[in-house]
């Protein structure tokens, strides 16, 4: 054996175990959800049984009496609405914001941006006793008003930073020249910049649904049963009176693939969202 | 146009905090409408003296520094090794980040009952079969198994991010590297690390800002028991004076919660700023 054949072997084996590796790695941080899915489909004896069985005849069961036994699709409803009512209202605001600080930059815009990040340091359950009076007050509590309200004003100060480092990559020379042709602001947004940013925008819109989707802190202490999304009828399940893990594993799974694929979709938008424009 | 959101932020600040800070001075419990004395520093003195602070400022602490931990040395780990061209990275980048996408409560519940529980979970089915003893990991390990559940939602956040700086470490670079005869370690204390000190660095900050207030996996899997072993801040205030309908108690709680996410944040800035100008 020659010595090149040998180093091209050990390059190439050296290939295939970091490949093994890597979906080794994958597939161990994957398991959960995988398993999660897969208990759906089994009975409730199953999801029991001890060792837990892999291979079961599978079952629809789970997900034709979801809505029978857990009310599944009123909780559906309000976290749609909570969370596309939130994310509408948070990206007129946070548009509008953001075209004013990208385009009209004064001395105070950095500090601005800066502090409206600094809101998101409030640890929420700081504030949580005078929401909560506030919201038993205007008669909010266990409202998807309140939660689109609270929604909107926590997920603001991201969606701004977003929105706004997408509109300073505009170059401002095609603004101006849209100005000689008479364009007003509005007109600008929105026959100008929305079309430029539209991927920017569509990736701080799915941020937005993801986080008020996935928000479990309001939710579960503001809300009883009106208003109740989707994280407050999984959290019914934690008690231990009923060991329907099967069916916890049919509505959890319900609940999280829209989420789950929307973040699949967005993935390499995402990272410059969450790390407010620090890594591209 | 800016006016709006700085405006509704401002209030969302203002009005709650300066609320709780009135409150916390008063006695005040829903339970028995009429007088609220002022009481002055009663609250934070009742609060402080409670038999579960220590308990939930070293658990908070606790949990804080061991997710961080353990989701950097992973998330670097991981990331660097699937930092290369395979078949099928698509779908390994796809599973390995799909946790950060699943709410909260589904995670929790998912974890204690079909992976850690003691008699059907998937976690005693392995150490069966491997001839271990089981765990109760609730009973026995309550906040490790917290650890763990939290760590696994927060390592998606962590490779996201640090996966995509690496992608933008130079390939000219490495070469260079590899020409001078850096190779492995070597190249990785070197070049790979020094060029991920900013994403993780954005890791550190808005996962420190997430953690310290955990509340809805706890909630849902020990509700911060067995005793106060599982209890961090968030769930202090929410048992002994929310549950109690203490408005005083659970304003001054509050209040430091506030006070301890800025002393942290303030102090990360300051870390912060410093290991970005090291390496620049």
């Amino acid at each position: 054996m020659n010595q090149e054949y040998r180093y091209h072997l050990i390059r190439v084996s050296q290939f295939w175990i970091r490949t093994a590796m890597s979906w080794f790695v994958a597939l161990l941080i994957f398991f959960p959800i995988a398993w999660m899915l897969l208990t759906s489909f089994k009975s409730e004896i199953e999801a029991f049984s001890t060792p837990p069985s892999i291979f079961f005849k599978p079952t629809l069961e789970n997900y034709i009496l979801v809505d029978e036994r857990s009310d599944y699709f009123k909780f559906a409803l309000n976290s749609v609405i909570v969370s596309f009512g939130s994310t509408l209202l948070g990206m007129l605001l946070a548009v509008l914001a953001a075209y004013s600080m990208a385009f009209f930059e004064t001395k105070r815009t950095q500090a601005t941006l800066l502090w409206m990040l600094s809101t998101k340091m409030l640890p929420p359950v700081g504030v949580l006793v005078p929401i909560y009076l506030l919201f038993r007050d205007f008669g909010l509590l266990d409202t998807r008003t309140g939660l689109v309200i609270l929604y909107t004003l926590m997920n603001m100060p991201i969606m701004v930073w977003m929105v706004y480092t997408y509109f300073k990559e505009v170059p401002t020379e095609i603004l101006e020249a849209a100005r000689l042709d008479g364009a007003y602001a509005v007109k600008e947004i929105i026959y100008i910049l929305l079309p430029i940013c539209k991927g920017g925008l569509a990736a701080t819109v799915l941020l937005s649904l993801i986080l008020s989707w996935n928000e479990a802190f309001w939710s579960l202490n503001l809300t009883t049963a009106k208003a109740a999304p989707l994280t407050a009828l999984i959290a019914s399940y934690s008690s231990p009176e009923g060991l329907f893990w099967a069916k916890l594993s049919a509505v959890s799974t319900l609940a999280c693939a829209p989420i789950l694929v929307f973040g699949w979709i967005s993935q390499k938008q995402l990272v410059r969202g969450l790390s407010f424009g620090a890594v591209k | 146009m800016l006016s709006p959101s700085v405006i509704l932020l401002l209030v969302w600040m203002i009005v709650p905090l300066a609320m709780t800070v009135y409150f916390s001075t008063l006695r005040y419990n829903l339970l028995y409408p009429g007088e609220k004395p002022f009481v002055g520093l009663e609250n934070y003195y009742y609060f402080i003296t409670d038999s579960g602070f220590l308990a939930g400022m070293s658990n908070t602490f606790l949990l804080v520094v061991s997710v961080l931990l353990i989701t950097i040395v992973l998330g670097v780990a991981i990331s660097v090794l699937i930092d290369f061209e395979f078949k099928g990275k698509g779908i390994v980048r796809s599973m390995l980040i799909a946790p950060f996408f699943v709410m909260p409560t589904v995670s929790a519940l998912i974890w204690k009952n079909l992976l850690l529980h003691p008699v059907s979970g998937v976690f005693s089915a392995v150490s069966k079969s491997l001839g271990l003893t089981t765990i109760d990991w609730f009973t026995n390990y309550p906040l490790l198994s917290i650890i763990i559940i939290v760590s696994w939602q927060w390592l998606p956040f962590a490779i996201l991010l640090i996966m995509t700086a690496l992608q933008s470490l130079d390939l000219e670079q490495k070469e260079a590297a590899k020409l001078d005869g850096a190779e492995g370690w070597k190249m990785f204390w070197h070049i790979t690390l020094p060029h991920l000190a900013r994403p993780i660095v954005v890791v550190i900050m808005i996962e420190t800002i997430f953690l310290l207030s955990i509340f809805a996996e706890i909630f849902v899997t020990t509700g911060g028991g067995p005793g106060f072993e599982t209890t961090n801040l968030a769930l202090l205030i929410f048992n002994q004076a929310l549950l109690q309908f203490d408005v005083g108690m659970a304003s001054a709680g509050g209040l430091i919660a506030v006070i301890l996410a800025n002393v942290a944040a303030f102090a990360l800035i300051r870390m912060i700023g410093k290991s970005l100008t090291d390496h620049k």
